[in-house]
């Protein structure tokens, strides 16, 4: 099993404490920019825009499920360094499109839907690192899938590029986890 | 416009495209959409303990391959104000396969023990 080995990996404390969760993180530098003068994204016709708060509200829902699915994979113990560190990160990637999420919604006049109290993921077929990095790798690949649906569809093009950068990061995702798994990383030309 | 009916689908092809619905369906639980086991002849809006939107509650489309067809197609257009913000599987050979795959599995021992959850139908 090959995968990239991740430079300054955090070391297990500060690891765990990462999984422990941080809420209200600050947006990173390029989340700023891609909200940057957006004023006129409240500015759209009412309906066009509660549309987009929608569908972003759908993509909100399941960023949190997969904030909520890396915990799971992390807390399994089935996890080892560097795999761990692999997970940590992805998390916090998914950490922040929550909050650039939660926070155009806000912008749109909507309500960002919150996490769920409880999730189903099925646990009970986790029983080895691969099972959870290949549940974590079909969650990313759906995740790619759903925000190319959504790209198409938002009201306000402006949305479309922040979308956009999302789903290219959970490409990276998916390419990496096929390559932990020693599969092919990046098996088409083509996803859809 | 109304989706053409398609041919019988493949359900080994259909499983594929499934994967671009697992971002937010699984088979036999409810996630950010409603489970998939059970979804032939039942209202939409009916798993029991979902959050729907009130666009898909008031949709009246009892779930068949033909009311699917025509709702893949195009999510938004078929069911104004659906929570389901997805361009839609515009392929109709591609939404013949995964409803084909979506009727297999319905029928298979992972839906038949997932079906014992309360739903609504009719």
């Amino acid at each position: 099993m090959s995968f990239l080995i991740l430079g300054n990996a955090p070391n297990m404390p500060e690891a765990r404490r990462a999984f422990l969760g941080k809420s209200g993180l600050l947006l990173s530098g390029a989340a700023v920019a891609l909200l940057a003068g957006r004023e006129a994204l409240a500015a759209k016709g009412s309906q066009s825009t509660a549309a987009d708060a929608r569908i972003l509200n759908t993509a909100l829902g399941a960023e949190l499920e997969a904030i909520a699915a890396y915990q799971v994979g992390a807390e399994s113990g089935l996890l080892q360094k560097p795999v761990l560190d692999l997970a940590v990160t992805f998390q916090g990637h998914h950490k922040e499109h929550a909050e650039l999420l939660a926070k155009t919604i806000a912008k749109l006049g909507g309500k960002p839907v919150s996490a769920k109290a409880r999730y189903s993921f099925p646990t009970e077929t986790l029983k080895t690192q691969a099972d959870v990095l290949r549940f974590a790798a079909t969650l990313e690949k759906g995740a790619v899938s759903a925000y190319l649906g959504a790209v198409p569809v938002f009201g306000n093009r402006d949305l479309v590029k922040a979308a956009a950068s999302i789903l290219g990061d959970e490409a990276m995702h998916w390419a990496i986890l096929r390559n932990a798994l020693g599969e092919v990383p990046v098996p088409s030309a083509f996803v859809s | 416009m109304a989706a053409a009916p398609a041919a019988a689908g493949d359900p080994k092809a259909g499983e594929l495209i499934y994967s671009r619905c697992l971002a937010c369906h699984a088979l036999a639980y409810d996630r950010t959409g409603p489970r998939h086991c059970g979804l032939f002849g039942r209202r939409a809006g009916g798993v029991e303990g979902f959050e729907y939107s009130q666009a898909m509650q008031g949709s009246k489309i009892v779930w068949s391959g033909k009311t699917l067809d025509r709702f893949l197609a195009n999510p938004l257009q078929s069911v104004p104000g659906t929570a389901m913000g997805y361009a839609g599987v515009t392929d109709p050979k591609e939404r013949a396969d995964l409803i084909a795959y979506l009727k297999q599995a319905n029928a298979s021992p992972q839906c038949e023990q997932s079906t014992g959850h309360s739903c609504r139908t009719r």
